[in-house]
């Protein structure tokens, strides 16, 4: 059996290796073989990957484009360095492929009510979008420092027509929106549908979403043939639950020459425990929390640490079960990237190439750099970039510390 | 020990049974040991005693928040374990350790069990691993005397209360609704009718559980379910009214028995 193949018909059910499983609440028990159910018959439908081809194509600038950096490839002198644009996407972000997609499985269930949890709040707006566009009702639950550090999202998800309802619970960021999520559910399962936005969280989430997700890889392996008539040698993916990474891993899984490297979120360095690293450096062990087993960053005995990052979406606590066993068995690597190492990258990136990635997906261009240089001209490296940067103006201004921003912001309050 | 016998030996005196829960650190172990006595002092028949965890999924924001601040406050699990065993040598309740499986899991099934059972406990109610998951776990607390508590739900299917039945020991959580802690619960036709389906599924003695808050919601279980299972209005009243009104609540609850 294929490692793709693996992911999708289960040798044991909703588990990835040793990693995975369903620890829930019984109470949510029928709701999720419904989803499984639902899934299962979705997937086994021929028409239904047609069918949110379609959704992607007419609603969300599907396929997106890989851009050659040229620039930044000569300035780096080694590998050519390829960029699969998720930023171009409806909503800016991957996020919308997992959250449409899901949208036509509510369709099929006939509910009538969707809730998710957001961390950057991208999936919260991509899940705010598609609510507008079936004509259901929407929640969002986000960490209210999340809330705090990413108001713009915020807004438009308000203006979407979703009530946001910030989480103040734990460390008030992703992880406690999740949990806030999970008790929503227990209570609304009838009508609701909860859309987890990551490749994380009791089965049959992790595969749903890496189903959706794979649109990611697929593409970018047929457009490198397509244009550069190869594979890529290696292939990059920031990772915070790992949506965007196993979607953009399962197109080259498979293919055994192509290296597959997750960056994850490296904070103020690992060895200051200020972070969101799970895999890498093995900083996180296997643990059991919010529906599912995975390596955690967490204590001695079991509590959660808090995580540090700069980029809200990668500020959790756990991984997708799949990318803890494909990382275990060797096929993916993992590293991290540092908030430092990112914003150099970032600001590189938009004065080499006039192209502003997401602060999440800049820890995989960070990785990336940190590397190319030592491959050369006739190899192809692929940086999965899986967002866009507007919506990080503020952080990112604070992190440039761009003082006629700051000057704006006071001269703005002031007024108001 | 047997603690299906002993809820069927308490029984022949009571018409229904209260249990009652508390988080440990949760506002303090001191004010912990105060609920115990005043718990004793009301022959409660059982009690929970809950792990806090960082990420409590089945909480809802009483005992979610009860969890953190434990946390917070620094509880580590020695002291758990420790205001277990004391709590097991000065009072003759049956204890439950009550929490999150990452608990077992991290300190492993065994030693899990040996330390409870070293500290006097006589089970352990983790709310979220299903039947599926427990592996070498049903073994490993059959060692060592420490039965699982397993919970069913007005959700699950009559197929999957059977699965659920059929691995029970002791007596059976049954959750009487949706949700998560803290709601308040109707005592209506439905709960019964999700009474008659657990009592399909198991012999065991059957706990009810999630949002019963006084004396008369015990009283309305007499002859329906041989266990009421009391936690937030607890945690409420300790906060709202402090130890006297925490008194004379268990005091209710437990006059509700009879």
């Amino acid at each position: 059996m294929g490692l793709t193949d693996a992911i999708f018909n289960h040798p044991r059910l909703g588990y990835y290796g040793e990693y995975g499983g369903a620890f829930i609440p019984e109470i949510l028990r029928t709701t999720l073989d419904e989803l499984t159910q639902v899934f299962e018959d979705a997937r086994r439908d021929s028409s239904f990957w047609t069918e949110f081809e379609q959704v992607m194509r007419t609603y969300s600038c599907r396929p997106t484009p890989i851009t050659l950096l040229e620039n930044l490839s000569r300035e780096v002198g080694g590998a050519q360095i390829y960029l699969k644009r998720e930023d171009l996407n409806h909503t800016g972000a991957h996020k919308v492929n997992n959250v449409m997609g899901q949208g036509l499985l509510v369709r099929r269930m006939g509910k009538s009510r969707v809730i998710a949890e957001t961390g950057a709040g991208q999936h919260g707006v991509a899940t705010a979008t598609m609510a507008a566009r079936l004509g259901l009702e929407c929640t969002i639950y986000m960490g209210a420092v999340d809330v705090e550090r990413q108001r713009p999202n915020v807004f438009w998800m308000e203006q979407l027509g979703a009530e946001v309802v910030p989480v103040t619970d734990g460390s008030a960021t992703l992880k406690d929106a999740i949990n806030e999520s999970l008790r929503d559910w227990a209570y609304s399962m009838a009508d609701t549908h909860y859309v987890l936005g990551t490749a994380c969280g009791p089965h049959p989430f992790p595969q749903i979403v890496a189903y959706f997700q794979r649109i990611i890889g697929e593409e970018s392996r047929q457009q490198l043939l397509d244009s550069v008539g190869r594979l890529p040698d290696r292939v990059y993916a920031c990772v915070g639950g790992g949506s965007n990474a196993t979607g953009l891993f399962l197109g080259f899984l498979d293919d055994a020459a192509v290296e597959l490297v997750g960056v994850e979120a490296g904070g103020r360095g690992l060895e200051t425990g200020d972070h969101a690293s799970r895999l890498a450096g093995l900083v996180g062990t296997p643990g059991v929390a919010q529906g599912y087993k995975t390596f955690f960053f967490q204590d001695a005995e079991g509590q959660m640490r808090h995580t540090h990052s700069v980029a809200a979406g990668l500020d959790y606590i756990g991984v997708s079960p799949i990318l803890a066993h494909l990382a275990e068995i060797g096929r993916v690597r993992i590293e991290a990237a540092t908030d430092q190492e990112v914003i150099e990258a970032l600001k590189r990136m938009m004065r080499s190439e006039g192209i502003i990635g997401a602060l999440e997906s800049t820890h995989a261009l960070a990785g990336a750099l940190r590397e190319v240089g030592a491959m050369t001209p006739d190899q192809v490296v692929l940086i999965g970039l899986s967002g866009r940067g507007d919506k990080d103006i503020f952080t990112i201004a604070d992190a440039l510390a761009d003082e006629n921003w700051q000057r704006f912001l006071a001269d703005k309050a002031a007024r108001s | 020990m047997n603690l299906q016998a002993y809820i069927e030996e308490r029984l022949a005196e009571r018409k229904v049974l209260l249990m009652t829960h508390l988080i440990a650190g949760f506002p303090s172990l001191e004010a912990n040991w105060r609920m115990l006595e005043i718990m004793a002092e009301a022959e409660v028949d059982l009690v929970e005693l809950q792990m806090p965890f960082s990420e409590p999924i089945a909480d809802g924001p009483t005992f979610a928040r009860a969890n953190q601040q434990a946390l917070e406050s620094g509880l580590t699990l020695d002291q758990y374990f420790d205001l277990m065993q004391r709590a097991t040598a000065a009072f003759a309740f049956p204890h439950l350790m009550m929490g999150y499986y990452n608990t077992a899991f991290r300190l492993g099934h065994g030693p899990f069990c040996r330390r409870l059972a070293a500290c006097g406990a006589c089970g352990f109610i983790l709310p979220d691993l299903p039947v599926e998951e427990y592996g070498d776990l049903w073994a490993a607390g059959a060692e060592c005397g420490q039965t699982p508590i397993l919970l069913m739900t007005p959700t699950n299917t009559d197929q999957r209360l059977q699965q659920i039945g059929a691995q029970a020991k002791g007596f059976v959580y049954a959750v009487a609704r949706k949700g998560v802690t803290g709601r308040q619960t109707d005592l209506d036709d439905e709960l019964y009718r999700f009474i008659a389906r657990c009592r399909a599924a198991t012999d065991l003695p059957l706990g009810i559980g999630f949002g019963l808050r006084s004396g008369e919601d015990l009283r309305q279980l007499q002859g329906q379910a041989e266990i009421g299972i009391v936690g937030s209005v607890l945690l409420e009243v300790w906060e709202r009214e402090g130890e006297a009104g925490y008194a004379a609540l268990v005091r209710d609850l437990a006059a509700g028995r009879d």
